[in-house]
């Protein structure tokens, strides 16, 4: 077994997702075959690989793609987005209460 | 007023100039259809009419004034319902953005509406492009317009199904995993998914960044190059799109082919591939072959790693793409005491069983403990998937595999076992990771009428290329028929 009805207990509370007790059996089998299956990577030798975190990491993107001038320009959504907030005071958005005292 | 099922870009152009229809009355039509045959099929979760009348009569008053029309006056058009429209909801097929509008509009749709596009609504994909069956959206699945008890492929299945069923005369889709190029082979229509950076992702709600592209779906591959055309270049608002000029596309596929060299992989013709697919897509080789293409076979060694992979990056990602949705910004809240409790019952109650577990398989794979064996292990062998493609174009111009192993299936057949689904994208999830364009293109049907499709996949910007090989295929494949 690779995981345990705690494990995904433990998994659902950093996900912030409240689970029912069935859903969390049934994710439990399901995420358990997912990752047996996953483990087809222990097969490969890959301690001289380096890993890959951008889909084109190298050539194509001609020079420095990844900064701008950082420049002021305005934004004006910010009526717009609060208006669909479920809970807002302009210009903030509500939440329950964080802090006991 | 034309009832032409088969309207093509160039046949609108045409109309329109000779003023046999007006951009108005296409408008009109569309929607009559719409009206007729979306409560069937379900590819559309909402229409805008008044936005698209309002660009319909723009497009009007530029004919009346003798102005050219642009690459796509009139053109209508469906968008994907995770590619954000301002004013129009965008819910990705999920309860947990019932509600939402956005304020803005995405690249890609303000790209296809400066050239006259006409967008009619927004169609219906698995709950944030998590599926490959369309099942998983929380507005129902949509129906095979070929073969009405059968899926159209996911997750851009209701874009797919509106283009294959004449609802739209183009769309847009999304491609993390192959969820533009098997719908598209399903739905027997060509679909593609550019290279990684090809297409602005800017406005395009995230499952997994590394990965999702915007890709187009056209009655034609001609079509297809025009929109590519229209929405591909860089854009400042997307620090992944890239500097690479954009070529003419629809005067790049009409090149004679010329020696060309396709590379097939035995990798990609293993088991688990449904026999007819095999007829169809090994005949489609050997017309290629006729056509004077060189076929050589090329070693992909890492293809059968590539599900296990794709799964893990996918979900880490889409774990920390999806943590925004917590009740405080946008959608609707679950009411409870704590925060903390706020945020697990909107998200709990949110979320559909798809979407919930791939955020704990990538939560999972990204904590303490595990990253090291799950993430960065999947990280290093995406590098190895992308090497076996950088290898092979070295000896051939272009790969061409089938695009799924299976036609379109049975609603319901494939849901019971979330990890049989995700291996019916072994054909699609290598040209994901590796970051490079693939198409889909039809080649034939099944005996019992079902489309099936030939990948053609490139090098890194390598579109014109790949669109020039589907083009002439297709042609070849009309001619006969």
């Amino acid at each position: 077994m690779k995981i345990s009805r705690e494990g995904v207990r433990r998994v659902a509370e950093l996900a912030h997702l409240a689970l029912t007790d069935a859903e969390l059996e049934t994710y439990r089998a399901q995420l358990d075959s997912i990752l047996t299956y996953v483990e087809k990577l222990n097969a490969l030798s890959l301690d001289a690989v380096e890993p890959m975190a951008q889909a084109l990491a190298d050539s194509a993107q001609g020079e420095d793609p990844t900064l701008r001038e950082d420049q002021v320009r305005p934004s004006d959504v910010g009526d717009a987005v609060l208006k669909r907030a479920a809970e807002a005071r302009p210009p903030y958005f509500r939440v329950p209460k964080v802090i006991e005292r | 007023m034309s009832t032409d099922p088969a309207w093509t870009v160039a046949s609108i152009q045409a109309a329109l100039q000779k003023k046999t229809v007006s951009a108005r009355e296409l408008t009109r039509e569309f929607y009559g259809k719409i009206e007729a045959d979306n409560p069937r099929l379900n590819a559309y979760l909402a229409l805008c009419p008044e936005r698209a009348y309002a660009q319909a009569d723009r497009v009007d008053k530029a004919i009346s004034r003798g102005a050219s029309l642009p690459a796509l006056a009139g053109v209508p058009t469906a968008v994907k319902d995770v590619i954000s429209t301002r004013g129009v909801t965008t819910t990705c097929g999920s309860r947990i953005l019932e509600n939402h509008v956005p304020p803005y509009d995405a690249t890609a749709v303000e790209r296809l509406e400066k050239a006259g596009a006409v967008i009619l609504g927004k169609t219906n994909c698995d709950e944030f492009a998590m599926g490959s069956s369309n099942e998983n959206s929380a507005y129902g699945p949509v129906r095979n317009p070929v073969a009405p008890d059968r899926v159209p492929g996911g997750s851009s299945g209701g874009s797919a199904a509106a283009v294959a069923a004449g609802l739209a005369v183009v769309a847009l889709g999304t491609d993390t995993g192959g969820s533009v190029r098997q719908p598209g082979a399903l739905c027997g229509i060509p679909a593609l998914m550019p290279t990684y950076g090809r297409v602005s992702r800017y406005g395009l709600i995230a499952f997994a960044s590394s990965l999702d592209r915007i890709g187009p779906f056209a009655v034609s591959v001609r079509d297809v190059a025009i929109i590519l055309g229209v929405i591909a270049g860089r854009d400042p608002m997307d620090s992944t799109s890239a500097e690479v000029p954009v070529p003419d596309y629809p005067a790049e596929i009409e090149k004679p082919l010329q020696g060309m060299r396709i590379g097939v992989p035995p990798q990609y013709f293993g088991e688990g591939m449904d026999w007819e697919v095999r007829e169809k897509v090994e005949a489609a080789i050997e017309r290629l072959k006729s056509m004077g293409c060189q076929a050589v076979a090329v070693d992909m060694p890492h293809t059968d790693y590539a599900i296990a992979t794709y799964y893990l990056i996918a979900t880490a990602e889409a774990s920390s793409n999806l943590a925004r949705y917590d009740g405080v910004r946008y959608g609707p809240r679950s009411e409870a005491g704590t925060l903390l409790e706020m945020y697990q019952a909107t998200r709990g109650r949110g979320f559909g069983p798809e979407v919930k577990r791939r955020i704990m398989l990538g939560t999972y794979a990204l904590s303490a403990g595990y990253y090291e064996a799950y993430y960065l292990r999947a990280q290093k062998v995406r590098a190895l998937i992308a090497r076996d493609f950088i290898a092979a174009f070295k000896q051939v111009d272009l790969i061409v595999t089938p695009t799924s192993p299976v036609p379109a299936f049975r609603l319901g057949e494939r849901t019971a076992d979330p990890l049989e689904m995700y291996l019916a994208d072994i054909y699609t999830v290598t040209g994901s990771l590796a970051g490079v364009p693939a198409i889909s293109v039809p080649c034939g049907r099944t005996r019992g009428g079902l489309p099936v499709g030939l990948q053609i996949i490139g090098p890194h910007f390598g579109e014109a290329r790949v669109l020039q090989l589907a083009h002439a295929f297709e042609q070849a494949q009309q001619a006969e028929a």
